[in-house]
Protein backbone atom coordinates (compact mmCIF):
# COMPACT_ATOMS: atom_id res chain seq x y z
CA UNK A 1 0.00 0.00 0.00
CA UNK A 2 1.25 3.60 -1.03
CA UNK A 3 0.01 6.86 -0.51
CA UNK A 4 -2.15 6.24 2.35
CA UNK A 5 -2.60 8.80 5.33
CA UNK A 6 -0.95 6.86 7.85
CA UNK A 7 2.55 6.97 5.17
CA UNK A 8 1.23 11.05 4.56
CA UNK A 9 0.63 12.04 7.99
CA UNK A 10 4.07 9.36 9.41
CA UNK A 11 6.69 11.67 7.20
CA UNK A 12 5.48 14.66 8.73
CA UNK A 13 5.64 12.82 12.53
CA UNK A 14 9.57 12.07 11.68
CA UNK A 15 9.79 15.65 10.77
CA UNK A 16 8.75 17.06 14.33
CA UNK A 17 11.02 19.14 16.49
CA UNK A 18 12.84 19.60 13.40
CA UNK A 19 13.64 22.62 11.46
CA UNK A 20 12.69 22.83 7.42
CA UNK A 21 14.89 25.52 5.84
CA UNK A 22 13.70 27.52 2.50
CA UNK A 23 16.76 26.84 -0.45
CA UNK A 24 17.01 28.37 -3.52
CA UNK A 25 20.33 26.55 -4.94
CA UNK A 26 21.70 23.00 -4.32
CA UNK A 27 24.84 24.73 -2.38
CA UNK A 28 22.14 26.44 0.16
CA UNK A 29 20.34 23.04 0.59
CA UNK A 30 23.77 21.45 1.36
CA UNK A 31 24.14 24.50 3.58
CA UNK A 32 20.64 23.67 5.08
CA UNK A 33 21.66 20.04 5.39
CA UNK A 34 25.05 20.16 6.84
CA UNK A 35 23.27 22.53 9.75
CA UNK A 36 20.90 20.18 11.15
CA UNK A 37 17.69 20.98 8.57
CA UNK A 38 15.16 17.74 8.93
CA UNK A 39 14.12 18.92 5.36
CA UNK A 40 14.32 22.18 2.92
CA UNK A 41 12.38 23.52 1.16
CA UNK A 42 12.66 24.00 -2.76
CA UNK A 43 11.75 27.62 -4.23
CA UNK A 44 13.02 29.57 -7.14
CA UNK A 45 12.77 32.90 -5.05
CA UNK A 46 11.88 33.14 -0.52
CA UNK A 47 9.16 34.68 0.01
CA UNK A 48 11.52 38.21 1.28
CA UNK A 49 12.28 38.82 -2.66
CA UNK A 50 8.58 37.45 -4.30
CA UNK A 51 7.32 40.36 -1.89
CA UNK A 52 9.90 42.77 -2.74
CA UNK A 53 10.21 41.78 -6.73
CA UNK A 54 5.77 41.68 -7.13
CA UNK A 55 4.32 39.94 -9.88
CA UNK A 56 3.15 36.54 -9.75
CA UNK A 57 4.53 33.72 -8.14
CA UNK A 58 4.60 30.42 -9.57
CA UNK A 59 5.94 26.96 -8.99
CA UNK A 60 9.85 26.65 -9.21
CA UNK A 61 11.10 25.50 -12.53
CA UNK A 62 11.54 21.46 -12.13
CA UNK A 63 15.47 22.00 -13.42
CA UNK A 64 16.03 23.69 -9.81
CA UNK A 65 13.82 21.41 -7.64
CA UNK A 66 15.70 18.44 -9.46
CA UNK A 67 18.97 19.96 -8.31
CA UNK A 68 18.44 20.50 -5.00
CA UNK A 69 16.71 16.99 -4.75
CA UNK A 70 20.06 15.45 -5.94
CA UNK A 71 21.95 17.70 -3.51
CA UNK A 72 20.78 16.09 -0.38
CA UNK A 73 19.57 13.08 1.36
CA UNK A 74 17.21 14.63 3.02
CA UNK A 75 13.03 15.03 2.43
CA UNK A 76 12.91 17.84 -0.58
CA UNK A 77 9.94 19.62 -0.54
CA UNK A 78 8.43 22.56 -3.24
CA UNK A 79 5.68 24.79 -3.33
CA UNK A 80 2.93 24.95 -5.88
CA UNK A 81 0.19 27.68 -6.08
CA UNK A 82 -3.32 26.95 -3.88
CA UNK A 83 -5.97 25.14 -6.14
CA UNK A 84 -3.03 24.86 -8.92
CA UNK A 85 -3.22 21.08 -8.99
CA UNK A 86 -1.21 20.56 -12.29
CA UNK A 87 1.24 22.39 -10.48
CA UNK A 88 1.22 19.69 -7.74
CA UNK A 89 1.04 16.94 -10.35
CA UNK A 90 4.40 17.96 -11.74
CA UNK A 91 5.91 18.40 -8.40
CA UNK A 92 4.67 14.84 -7.66
CA UNK A 93 6.18 13.42 -11.21
CA UNK A 94 9.28 14.94 -10.12
CA UNK A 95 8.99 13.04 -6.93
CA UNK A 96 8.89 15.77 -3.77
CA UNK A 97 8.86 14.20 -0.73
CA UNK A 98 6.27 16.97 0.09
CA UNK A 99 4.48 19.66 -1.50
CA UNK A 100 3.34 22.73 0.47
CA UNK A 101 0.16 24.60 -1.27
CA UNK A 102 1.54 27.75 -0.26
CA UNK A 103 -0.06 31.25 0.17
CA UNK A 104 3.52 32.27 -0.67
CA UNK A 105 2.96 31.75 -4.13
CA UNK A 106 0.08 33.78 -6.28
CA UNK A 107 -3.47 31.82 -5.97
CA UNK A 108 -4.39 29.79 -9.20
CA UNK A 109 -8.25 29.34 -7.92
CA UNK A 110 -10.29 31.59 -6.25
CA UNK A 111 -12.38 29.49 -4.54
CA UNK A 112 -10.92 26.43 -4.40
CA UNK A 113 -7.46 24.77 -3.15
CA UNK A 114 -6.45 21.22 -4.66
CA UNK A 115 -7.70 18.00 -3.35
CA UNK A 116 -5.20 16.43 -1.78
CA UNK A 117 -6.69 13.26 -1.08
CA UNK A 118 -6.34 12.26 -4.68
CA UNK A 119 -2.31 12.27 -4.51
CA UNK A 120 0.08 9.77 -3.48
CA UNK A 121 2.74 12.51 -2.15
CA UNK A 122 1.17 14.76 1.12
CA UNK A 123 0.70 18.00 1.33
CA UNK A 124 1.52 20.09 4.28
CA UNK A 125 -1.06 24.04 4.29
CA UNK A 126 -1.36 27.02 6.17
CA UNK A 127 -3.54 28.02 8.66
CA UNK A 128 -4.42 31.30 10.63
CA UNK A 129 -7.10 29.55 12.60
CA UNK A 130 -8.75 25.95 13.56
CA UNK A 131 -11.19 26.57 11.11
CA UNK A 132 -8.75 26.91 8.27
CA UNK A 133 -6.62 23.81 9.79
CA UNK A 134 -9.71 21.60 9.77
CA UNK A 135 -10.78 22.58 6.05
CA UNK A 136 -7.49 21.64 4.69
CA UNK A 137 -7.15 18.48 6.31
CA UNK A 138 -10.53 17.37 5.24
CA UNK A 139 -9.27 18.18 1.85
CA UNK A 140 -6.39 15.80 2.57
CA UNK A 141 -3.66 17.93 4.20
CA UNK A 142 -0.92 15.54 6.34
CA UNK A 143 0.34 18.36 7.93
CA UNK A 144 -0.31 21.59 8.78
CA UNK A 145 1.66 25.30 9.66
CA UNK A 146 0.92 28.11 10.93
CA UNK A 147 0.62 31.09 7.89
CA UNK A 148 2.08 33.75 10.01
CA UNK A 149 3.03 36.44 7.41
CA UNK A 150 5.60 35.38 4.97
CA UNK A 151 9.16 37.27 4.28
CA UNK A 152 8.62 39.64 7.25
CA UNK A 153 11.05 38.77 9.54
CA UNK A 154 8.52 39.65 11.99
CA UNK A 155 7.35 37.17 13.71
CA UNK A 156 3.92 38.72 15.21
CA UNK A 157 1.65 36.88 12.73
CA UNK A 158 2.87 33.07 13.23
CA UNK A 159 2.45 34.07 16.70
CA UNK A 160 -1.16 34.90 16.44
CA UNK A 161 -2.12 32.24 14.10
CA UNK A 162 -0.83 30.16 16.45
CA UNK A 163 -2.32 30.91 20.02
CA UNK A 164 -5.68 31.14 18.15
CA UNK A 165 -5.56 27.77 16.68
CA UNK A 166 -4.43 26.56 20.32
CA UNK A 167 -7.23 28.84 21.88
CA UNK A 168 -9.77 27.18 19.47
CA UNK A 169 -8.93 23.51 20.32
CA UNK A 170 -8.64 24.42 24.03
CA UNK A 171 -12.67 25.76 23.53
CA UNK A 172 -13.60 22.71 21.27
CA UNK A 173 -11.72 20.24 23.85
CA UNK A 174 -14.20 22.24 26.95
CA UNK A 175 -17.41 22.27 25.41
CA UNK A 176 -20.15 20.13 26.09
CA UNK A 177 -20.98 17.77 23.31
CA UNK A 178 -24.43 19.75 22.12
CA UNK A 179 -22.41 22.61 21.53
CA UNK A 180 -19.76 21.30 19.12
CA UNK A 181 -21.87 21.20 16.25
CA UNK A 182 -22.27 25.07 16.60
CA UNK A 183 -19.14 25.63 17.39
CA UNK A 184 -17.52 23.90 14.84
CA UNK A 185 -20.04 25.60 12.00
CA UNK A 186 -19.06 29.20 13.83
CA UNK A 187 -15.32 28.28 13.20
CA UNK A 188 -15.86 26.96 9.57
CA UNK A 189 -15.02 23.41 10.45
CA UNK A 190 -16.35 20.23 8.89
CA UNK A 191 -17.63 18.22 12.45
CA UNK A 192 -16.10 15.19 11.69
CA UNK A 193 -12.55 16.95 11.82
CA UNK A 194 -13.69 19.20 15.18
CA UNK A 195 -14.65 15.79 16.82
CA UNK A 196 -11.70 14.41 15.76
CA UNK A 197 -9.47 16.99 17.92
CA UNK A 198 -11.56 16.72 21.06
CA UNK A 199 -10.69 12.89 20.86
CA UNK A 200 -6.93 14.09 20.51
CA UNK A 201 -6.91 16.64 22.58
CA UNK A 202 -4.72 18.46 19.73
CA UNK A 203 -4.56 18.22 15.69
CA UNK A 204 -4.74 15.10 14.55
CA UNK A 205 -1.67 15.82 12.28
CA UNK A 206 1.67 17.34 12.97
CA UNK A 207 1.74 21.17 13.27
CA UNK A 208 5.04 23.11 12.80
CA UNK A 209 5.38 26.56 13.09
CA UNK A 210 6.03 29.35 9.81
CA UNK A 211 5.86 33.27 8.49
CA UNK A 212 8.58 35.49 10.03
CA UNK A 213 10.61 33.48 12.20
CA UNK A 214 13.99 34.89 12.35
CA UNK A 215 16.42 34.02 14.96
CA UNK A 216 16.80 30.75 17.21
CA UNK A 217 14.05 33.08 20.21
CA UNK A 218 11.44 32.92 17.74
CA UNK A 219 11.86 29.44 17.03
CA UNK A 220 12.11 28.39 20.59
CA UNK A 221 9.31 30.50 21.34
CA UNK A 222 7.07 29.14 18.32
CA UNK A 223 7.75 25.22 20.03
CA UNK A 224 6.85 26.82 24.27
CA UNK A 225 3.43 27.40 21.98
CA UNK A 226 2.74 24.11 21.26
CA UNK A 227 4.12 24.10 17.66
CA UNK A 228 6.08 20.66 16.26
CA UNK A 229 8.91 22.51 14.90
CA UNK A 230 9.42 25.17 12.37
CA UNK A 231 9.73 26.29 8.96
CA UNK A 232 12.38 29.05 8.72
CA UNK A 233 11.69 30.70 4.73
CA UNK A 234 13.83 34.42 4.37
CA UNK A 235 15.04 34.19 8.22
CA UNK A 236 17.75 32.08 6.92
CA UNK A 237 20.13 32.88 3.10
CA UNK A 238 18.40 36.58 3.82
CA UNK A 239 20.89 37.18 7.35
CA UNK A 240 24.44 38.16 6.97
CA UNK A 241 25.69 34.04 8.78
CA UNK A 242 23.33 31.34 7.07
CA UNK A 243 25.37 28.41 8.28
CA UNK A 244 25.95 29.88 11.83
CA UNK A 245 22.37 30.99 12.03
CA UNK A 246 21.13 28.37 10.47
CA UNK A 247 22.58 25.48 13.31
CA UNK A 248 21.98 27.98 16.15
CA UNK A 249 18.31 27.75 15.19
CA UNK A 250 18.30 23.45 14.62
CA UNK A 251 19.23 23.66 18.28
CA UNK A 252 16.95 26.12 19.70
CA UNK A 253 14.12 24.08 18.32
CA UNK A 254 15.87 20.98 20.19
CA UNK A 255 17.01 22.82 23.60
CA UNK A 256 13.87 25.64 23.53
CA UNK A 257 13.49 24.60 27.14
CA UNK A 258 17.24 25.31 27.84
CA UNK A 259 17.54 29.02 28.48
CA UNK A 260 21.14 29.25 29.29
CA UNK A 261 22.10 27.05 25.85
CA UNK A 262 19.40 29.75 24.06
CA UNK A 263 21.34 32.20 25.39
CA UNK A 264 24.80 30.43 24.15
CA UNK A 265 23.28 29.76 20.20
CA UNK A 266 22.09 33.27 19.71
CA UNK A 267 25.39 34.98 20.24
CA UNK A 268 27.59 36.75 17.42
CA UNK A 269 24.85 35.42 14.94
CA UNK A 270 25.57 38.49 12.34
CA UNK A 271 22.70 40.93 11.86
CA UNK A 272 18.97 39.41 11.03
CA UNK A 273 17.01 39.61 8.10
CA UNK A 274 15.90 43.16 7.84
CA UNK A 275 12.36 42.88 8.81
CA UNK A 276 8.94 45.04 8.52
CA UNK A 277 6.28 45.99 10.37
CA UNK A 278 3.02 44.44 9.24
CA UNK A 279 0.99 47.73 9.71
CA UNK A 280 3.01 48.33 7.06
CA UNK A 281 1.72 46.26 4.11
CA UNK A 282 -1.27 46.70 3.20
CA UNK A 283 -4.38 44.27 3.89
CA UNK A 284 -4.21 43.45 -0.19
CA UNK A 285 -0.76 42.87 0.00
CA UNK A 286 -0.88 40.18 2.82
CA UNK A 287 -0.06 36.32 1.84
CA UNK A 288 -2.09 35.26 5.00
CA UNK A 289 -5.11 36.49 3.26
CA UNK A 290 -4.76 34.05 0.81
CA UNK A 291 -6.27 30.70 0.92
CA UNK A 292 -10.39 30.13 1.06
CA UNK B 1 10.73 -2.28 36.44
CA UNK B 2 13.20 -0.75 33.65
CA UNK B 3 13.54 2.85 32.81
CA UNK B 4 13.47 3.00 28.74
CA UNK B 5 14.95 6.48 27.43
CA UNK B 6 13.61 7.94 24.49
CA UNK B 7 15.86 9.65 22.68
CA UNK B 8 14.01 13.09 22.40
CA UNK B 9 16.54 15.25 20.04
CA UNK B 10 13.97 15.37 17.02
CA UNK B 11 11.83 13.06 15.30
CA UNK B 12 8.81 10.66 16.56
CA UNK B 13 9.53 10.52 20.12
CA UNK B 14 6.08 11.11 21.54
CA UNK B 15 5.02 7.91 19.65
CA UNK B 16 7.90 5.65 21.47
CA UNK B 17 6.95 7.05 24.41
CA UNK B 18 2.77 6.43 24.26
CA UNK B 19 3.48 2.52 22.90
CA UNK B 20 6.30 1.94 25.85
CA UNK B 21 3.39 3.28 28.38
CA UNK B 22 0.89 1.23 26.83
CA UNK B 23 3.36 -1.63 27.20
CA UNK B 24 3.65 -0.90 30.85
CA UNK B 25 7.18 0.62 30.78
CA UNK B 26 8.41 3.73 32.76
CA UNK B 27 9.83 5.94 30.20
CA UNK B 28 12.36 9.23 30.08
CA UNK B 29 13.21 11.57 27.09
CA UNK B 30 16.42 11.65 26.76
CA UNK B 31 17.48 15.17 25.68
CA UNK B 32 20.92 16.08 26.95
CA UNK B 33 23.97 14.41 28.15
CA UNK B 34 23.00 14.53 32.20
CA UNK B 35 20.21 12.46 31.37
CA UNK B 36 21.97 9.25 30.32
CA UNK B 37 23.15 7.69 33.03
CA UNK B 38 19.48 7.72 34.36
CA UNK B 39 18.13 4.81 31.79
CA UNK B 40 18.47 0.92 31.77
CA UNK B 41 17.56 1.03 27.93
CA UNK B 42 17.00 3.46 25.06
CA UNK B 43 15.13 3.76 22.14
CA UNK B 44 15.80 5.90 19.40
CA UNK B 45 13.51 6.79 17.23
CA UNK B 46 12.79 7.72 13.46
CA UNK B 47 13.16 11.31 12.22
CA UNK B 48 16.01 12.21 10.35
CA UNK B 49 19.14 10.54 10.71
CA UNK B 50 21.79 13.55 9.60
CA UNK B 51 19.59 15.97 12.63
CA UNK B 52 19.61 13.29 15.10
CA UNK B 53 23.55 12.80 14.60
CA UNK B 54 24.55 16.00 14.60
CA UNK B 55 23.01 16.91 17.45
CA UNK B 56 24.66 13.97 19.40
CA UNK B 57 27.52 15.52 18.43
CA UNK B 58 26.25 18.90 19.39
CA UNK B 59 25.16 18.05 23.56
CA UNK B 60 28.61 15.99 23.60
CA UNK B 61 26.26 12.72 23.74
CA UNK B 62 27.76 10.58 21.22
CA UNK B 63 30.41 9.10 23.42
CA UNK B 64 29.09 8.61 26.70
CA UNK B 65 26.13 6.85 24.93
CA UNK B 66 28.50 4.26 22.81
CA UNK B 67 30.15 3.51 26.36
CA UNK B 68 26.34 2.44 27.39
CA UNK B 69 25.65 0.68 24.93
CA UNK B 70 28.86 -0.83 24.45
CA UNK B 71 28.89 -2.32 28.15
CA UNK B 72 25.28 -3.77 26.92
CA UNK B 73 22.69 -1.45 27.22
CA UNK B 74 19.42 -2.49 25.42
CA UNK B 75 19.11 -0.48 22.56
CA UNK B 76 16.41 -0.67 19.70
CA UNK B 77 16.62 1.95 16.80
CA UNK B 78 13.40 2.06 13.99
CA UNK B 79 14.17 3.65 11.04
CA UNK B 80 16.51 6.58 11.32
CA UNK B 81 17.71 5.22 14.92
CA UNK B 82 18.24 1.64 12.78
CA UNK B 83 20.59 4.34 10.75
CA UNK B 84 22.72 5.79 14.04
CA UNK B 85 23.08 2.51 15.18
CA UNK B 86 24.96 0.95 12.48
CA UNK B 87 28.84 0.65 11.79
CA UNK B 88 28.41 1.58 7.90
CA UNK B 89 26.05 3.99 5.93
CA UNK B 90 26.49 3.64 2.33
CA UNK B 91 27.96 6.92 0.93
CA UNK B 92 28.07 9.27 3.97
CA UNK B 93 30.03 10.15 6.62
CA UNK B 94 27.40 11.06 8.56
CA UNK B 95 28.01 11.01 13.22
CA UNK B 96 26.60 7.66 14.43
CA UNK B 97 26.63 4.86 17.37
CA UNK B 98 28.07 2.71 15.31
CA UNK B 99 27.39 -0.74 17.56
CA UNK B 100 25.55 -2.53 15.29
CA UNK B 101 28.03 -4.72 13.05
CA UNK B 102 26.07 -3.89 9.73
CA UNK B 103 25.97 -1.95 6.43
CA UNK B 104 22.56 0.39 5.77
CA UNK B 105 21.42 1.43 2.88
CA UNK B 106 19.30 4.90 3.18
CA UNK B 107 16.19 5.51 1.33
CA UNK B 108 16.74 1.88 -0.33
CA UNK B 109 13.38 2.11 -1.48
CA UNK B 110 13.00 5.23 -2.77
CA UNK B 111 11.25 8.63 -1.76
CA UNK B 112 8.08 9.30 -0.25
CA UNK B 113 6.19 8.65 -2.64
CA UNK B 114 7.97 5.45 -2.91
CA UNK B 115 6.88 4.58 1.41
CA UNK B 116 4.76 1.68 1.60
CA UNK B 117 3.00 -0.16 4.20
CA UNK B 118 3.06 -4.11 4.30
CA UNK B 119 2.21 -7.27 6.48
CA UNK B 120 5.57 -8.68 7.46
CA UNK B 121 6.65 -12.05 9.06
CA UNK B 122 8.56 -11.62 11.75
CA UNK B 123 8.33 -15.08 13.83
CA UNK B 124 10.92 -13.41 16.75
CA UNK B 125 7.89 -11.79 18.57
CA UNK B 126 4.72 -14.51 17.24
CA UNK B 127 3.20 -16.05 14.65
CA UNK B 128 0.79 -13.09 13.73
CA UNK B 129 2.42 -11.17 10.35
CA UNK B 130 3.19 -7.45 11.54
CA UNK B 131 1.91 -4.69 9.96
CA UNK B 132 4.70 -2.66 9.17
CA UNK B 133 5.19 0.89 8.20
CA UNK B 134 7.64 1.89 5.82
CA UNK B 135 8.75 5.58 5.35
CA UNK B 136 11.54 6.60 3.30
CA UNK B 137 12.86 3.66 4.83
CA UNK B 138 16.26 1.89 5.05
CA UNK B 139 17.34 -1.72 4.46
CA UNK B 140 20.57 -3.60 6.10
CA UNK B 141 23.17 -4.67 3.12
CA UNK B 142 25.49 -6.94 5.14
CA UNK B 143 25.57 -8.13 8.25
CA UNK B 144 28.04 -9.34 10.61
CA UNK B 145 28.34 -13.10 12.39
CA UNK B 146 26.58 -12.27 15.21
CA UNK B 147 23.90 -10.72 13.63
CA UNK B 148 20.29 -12.32 13.42
CA UNK B 149 18.15 -11.21 10.82
CA UNK B 150 14.57 -10.97 11.80
CA UNK B 151 12.74 -10.16 8.83
CA UNK B 152 13.02 -9.24 5.45
CA UNK B 153 11.59 -7.88 2.69
CA UNK B 154 12.46 -9.31 -0.67
CA UNK B 155 15.72 -10.87 0.55
CA UNK B 156 16.57 -7.67 2.50
CA UNK B 157 16.92 -7.44 5.85
CA UNK B 158 14.42 -4.96 7.39
CA UNK B 159 14.73 -6.10 11.07
CA UNK B 160 17.59 -7.48 12.97
CA UNK B 161 19.18 -8.10 16.47
CA UNK B 162 22.90 -8.56 17.72
CA UNK B 163 23.09 -8.94 21.57
CA UNK B 164 21.94 -5.80 23.08
CA UNK B 165 20.91 -4.40 19.89
CA UNK B 166 17.52 -4.24 18.16
CA UNK B 167 17.05 -2.47 15.22
CA UNK B 168 13.95 -1.88 12.47
CA UNK B 169 13.70 -0.29 9.00
CA UNK B 170 10.26 0.29 9.91
CA UNK B 171 7.89 1.97 12.69
CA UNK B 172 6.03 0.26 15.19
CA UNK B 173 5.16 3.26 16.56
CA UNK B 174 3.16 4.34 14.17
CA UNK B 175 0.39 1.39 14.25
CA UNK B 176 -1.18 -0.18 17.73
CA UNK B 177 0.60 -3.50 17.67
CA UNK B 178 3.08 -3.41 20.84
CA UNK B 179 4.78 -6.68 20.59
CA UNK B 180 8.29 -4.92 19.29
CA UNK B 181 8.04 -2.70 22.23
CA UNK B 182 7.32 -5.51 25.07
CA UNK B 183 9.66 -7.67 23.20
CA UNK B 184 12.79 -5.10 23.48
CA UNK B 185 11.31 -4.32 27.01
CA UNK B 186 11.57 -8.10 27.58
CA UNK B 187 15.68 -7.43 26.61
CA UNK B 188 15.96 -5.37 29.33
CA UNK B 189 15.51 -8.08 31.58
CA UNK B 190 18.16 -11.54 31.52
CA UNK B 191 18.86 -10.79 27.42
CA UNK B 192 20.34 -8.02 28.46
CA UNK B 193 22.59 -9.12 31.03
CA UNK B 194 23.67 -11.87 28.83
CA UNK B 195 24.41 -9.60 26.19
CA UNK B 196 26.90 -7.78 28.98
CA UNK B 197 28.70 -10.80 29.52
CA UNK B 198 29.43 -11.87 25.88
CA UNK B 199 30.74 -8.24 25.36
CA UNK B 200 33.17 -8.44 28.67
CA UNK B 201 34.17 -11.98 27.50
CA UNK B 202 35.52 -10.52 23.87
CA UNK B 203 37.04 -7.95 25.80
Amino acid sequence: MKGTVRLKTGLAEMLKGGVIMDVTTPEQAKIAEDAGACAVMALERVPADIRAQGGVARMADPTVVKRIMDAVSIPVMAKARIGHFVEARILEALGVDYIDESEVLTPADDKHHIDKRAFTVPFVCGCRNLGEALRRMAEGAAMIRTKGEPGTGNVVEAVRHCRQVMDEIRILCALPEDEVANYAKSCGAPLEAAIAVRRKGRLPVVNFAAGGIATPADAAMMMHLGCDGVFVGSGIFKSGNPEKRAKSIVQAVTNYRDYAMLAEVSRDLGEAMTGMEISAITPAERMQERGW
Amino acid sequence: MPTVGVLALQGAFREHMEALRRAGARTAEIRQRGHIADIDALIIPGGESTTIGKLLVEGDMLDPLKIRLRTGMPVYGSCAGLILLCRTIENSDQPRLGVLNAKVRRNAFGRQVDSFEAKLAVPEIGSAPFHAVFIRAPVITEIGPDVRVLAEIGGQAVAVRENNVLATSFHPELTRDLRLHRYFIGMCGAGAKQGLDRDRTKV
